[in-house]
């Protein structure tokens, strides 16, 4: 056994007590050790990646119990991908709040962000179902302590009404993972794709409410209509470095209905068919409607990127809701885009905030520090993020239109090109009003001191670096994202990973 | 037993449902309570019900429960119990801060305008 695949989840879930309890006081001994924690699991994620692309899936054996009894972890492409994003994100995102001194504005900031890191890791490598609740519920429980990092009425109160929400959601997965207990006798992922293909058809009712009830716990992760309605107040009043690590939080509802929804219930599984197909293309369909119209609709800068982010979930739904492996390829293509645009546009909007001191556009303001460089930012961003070229937005959302060329084909194209364009007069109308506008009192102020933060600037350039790499190498990227989605698709490397490889 | 079992879950699902649809803090956290104690009476029920068998192998056993669901149930016990209290603890500081336990984000200019002095 690999040892290396629990790392990820040991190495935060480890640092992150001992940041609590030995350096609490002590918040640059906190800086580094958590800093050196989230570049060690950056490493690590890279050498995971490394191996899983060019290995078969790698399983873990929690306790060395065989597999369908005991807990077992599984490193494939996809979750070795998605740990090494999250681990990428993690840094540049510290590194921001570190700089900006977001981790001083409250306790605890680095012990809640590893804790968040385990949860989110921990999310990606399991290989069973109610394990992965427990992981969704670490994630959430740091989710909450970072949403009100830094206090304030507004956020406080935004952060009851996400806790509150949420809970309804873990409620309803322990409700769907029941259901699909009490048909099927096992929890364990792989067990249970072998375990539904074989359902006889008097089952296929509780299997059906199982499987919907899931797809409906995913999609308030995933911000799916219609249960993306905690989204724009959490994101919008979550501090800015927050906000940018959240982007990697609903790819994790992405993710998982990836991972359920191709691994147990394919679309040629007797029991339920193309149901989930059909329900999860009309909710990507009105998602990305409803996020373009509050891209339009929004007057606060960190509200219109939540509804951009939005927007973005639903893009990746209708490829995702295709369920053929060239649409995966192009969701999976898309999901890395919008995770690194949404956190780049979420982190200059931050910047923006503090020097400007309302979120409100609309409100005619002094020019703020730095204007010139800040405004090319958030052209490059919104760029990217609304998919116009050059950047990876644009192949992105070409590959997603490619992959979807059936019977849907007007209407999906029709809207994608449509919100895009609403998305662009959105960003265009915030821009143009936040630093073009002619400012209500500049005759007798003297210029704004631009604040020394070079280290913010830097982390935001990495991530549009990363964004121009992914458009550069989009040829090599999507080749391995093909490889990937193949695995998927053909299931049986999982399965034979977790239940017949034998103990070693 | 199993008609007691399920209506029971049932009506604890519909007022938690009911509770949780209120707009103050209060009743949603006994809601969300609610709801929390019918999913694990579920996951109880989802191991089949019996009564007087052993979860663990013994020789004088007649017949033995799922052990499993035990376990789920233990877990999802400890989970809610921690985030009612997280909820409990942001929903008290939240009323201390605005002076309200409305759960609604009503106005938001006015509450960004009292956030960000």
């Amino acid at each position: 056994m690999n040892h290396w695949i629990i790392a990820p989840v040991i190495l935060p879930a480890m640092l992150a007590p001992f940041i609590v309890l030995a350096m609490r006081h002590d918040l640059s001994l906190q800086r580094v050790f958590s800093m050196a924690g989230t570049v060690a699991l950056t490493l690590i994620s890279l050498g995971l990646l490394y191996t899983a692309s060019t290995n078969p899936p790698e399983v873990y054996y929690l306790g060395n119990w065989p597999a369908p009894f005991g807990i077992v972890l599984v490193l494939d492409k996809l979750s070795a991908m998605m740990v090494a994003l999250t681990a990428l994100l993690a840094v540049m995102v510290q590194l921001y709040a570190i700089s900006t001194g977001w981790d001083a504005r409250g306790k605890h900031f680095h012990a809640l962000f590893q804790f968040q890191l385990m949860g989110i890791c921990g999310a990606f490598l399991t290989g069973d179902a109610f394990n992965l609740f427990v992981f969704f519920e670490v994630l959430l429980i740091a989710s909450y302590g970072l949403m009100i990092h830094g206090g304030g009425a507004a956020r406080l109160r935004a952060g009851v009404q996400y806790v509150a929400y949420n809970l309804v959601g873990s409620t309803l997965f322990l409700f769907a993972l029941a259901t699909i207990y009490s048909v099927t006798g096992t929890l364990n992922m792989a067990d249970l794709a072998v375990k539904v293909a074989q359902l006889p058809a008097e089952d296929a009712a509780l299997i059906r409410v199982g499987g919907v009830l899931l797809l409906l716990v995913f999609a308030i992760k995933g911000a799916l209509v219609p249960m993306q309605f905690w989204l724009p107040a959490t994101y919008s009043f979550a501090p800015g470095p927050v906000a940018a690590l959240f982007a990697v939080m609903t790819k994790v509802g992405a993710y998982a209905v990836i991972r359920v929804y191709t691994l147990i219930f394919p679309t040629d599984t007797p029991v339920t068919g193309l149901m989930f197909d059909e329900m999860l293309m009309p909710a990507a369909i009105v998602t990305l409607v409803i996020g373009a119209l509050g891209t339009l609709g929004s007057v606060s800068l960190m509200r219109l990127v939540a509804f951009a982010g939005i927007t973005s979930m639903g893009t990746l739904f209708i490829a995702v809701a295709e369920f053929t492996p060239q649409a995966m390829t192009a969701a999976l293509y898309y999901l890395l885009h919008s995770t690194l645009a949404l956190a780049a546009l979420f982190l200059i909007a931050d910047l923006v905030l503090d020097r400007r001191g309302s979120d409100d556009f609309s409100k005619p303001l002094p020019p703020i520090a730095q204007h010139g460089l800040l405004s090319a930012l958030f052209f490059g961003a919104a760029i990217a993020m609304a998919g116009m070229p050059p950047l990876s937005g644009f192949l992105g959302k070409l590959l997603v239109m490619d992959a979807t060329r059936g019977a849907d084909m007007a209407l999906i194209w029709t809207l994608i090109l449509v919100t895009s364009l609403i998305t662009v007069v959105g960003f265009g109308r915030a821009g143009s009003q936040l630093f073009w506008k002619s400012y209500a009192t500049t005759t007798g102020m003297a210029r704004p001191e631009p604040k020394r933060e070079p280290l913010a600037f830097t982390m935001v350039f990495a991530l549009m670096a990363a964004l121009v790499l992914m458009t550069v190498f989009a040829g090599p990227v999507t080749d391995w994202l093909s490889g990937l989605s193949a695995e998927l698709f053909a299931r049986t490397p999982y399965i034979d990973a977790v239940l017949h490889s034998g103990k070693e | 037993m199993e008609f007691l079992v399920a209506s029971g879950i049932g009506m604890m699902t519909a007022c938690g449902v009911y509770l949780i649809l209120r707009q103050r803090t209060f009743p949603v956290i006994v809601g969300l309570a609610m709801l929390s104690y019918a999913v694990n009476v579920f996951i109880f029920a989802s191991g089949r019900l019996a009564i007087g068998l052993p979860p663990l192998i013994s020789d004088a056993a007649e017949g033995y429960t799922d052990p499993l669901t035990q376990a789920l149930v233990l877990t999802a016990i400890v989970i809610s119990f921690g985030m009612t209290a997280v909820i409990v603890m942001m929903a008290l500081g939240s009323f201390l801060e605005t002076g309200s336990d409305r759960i609604d984000t009503d106005e938001p200019d006015t509450a960004e305008q009292e956030s960000k002095p």
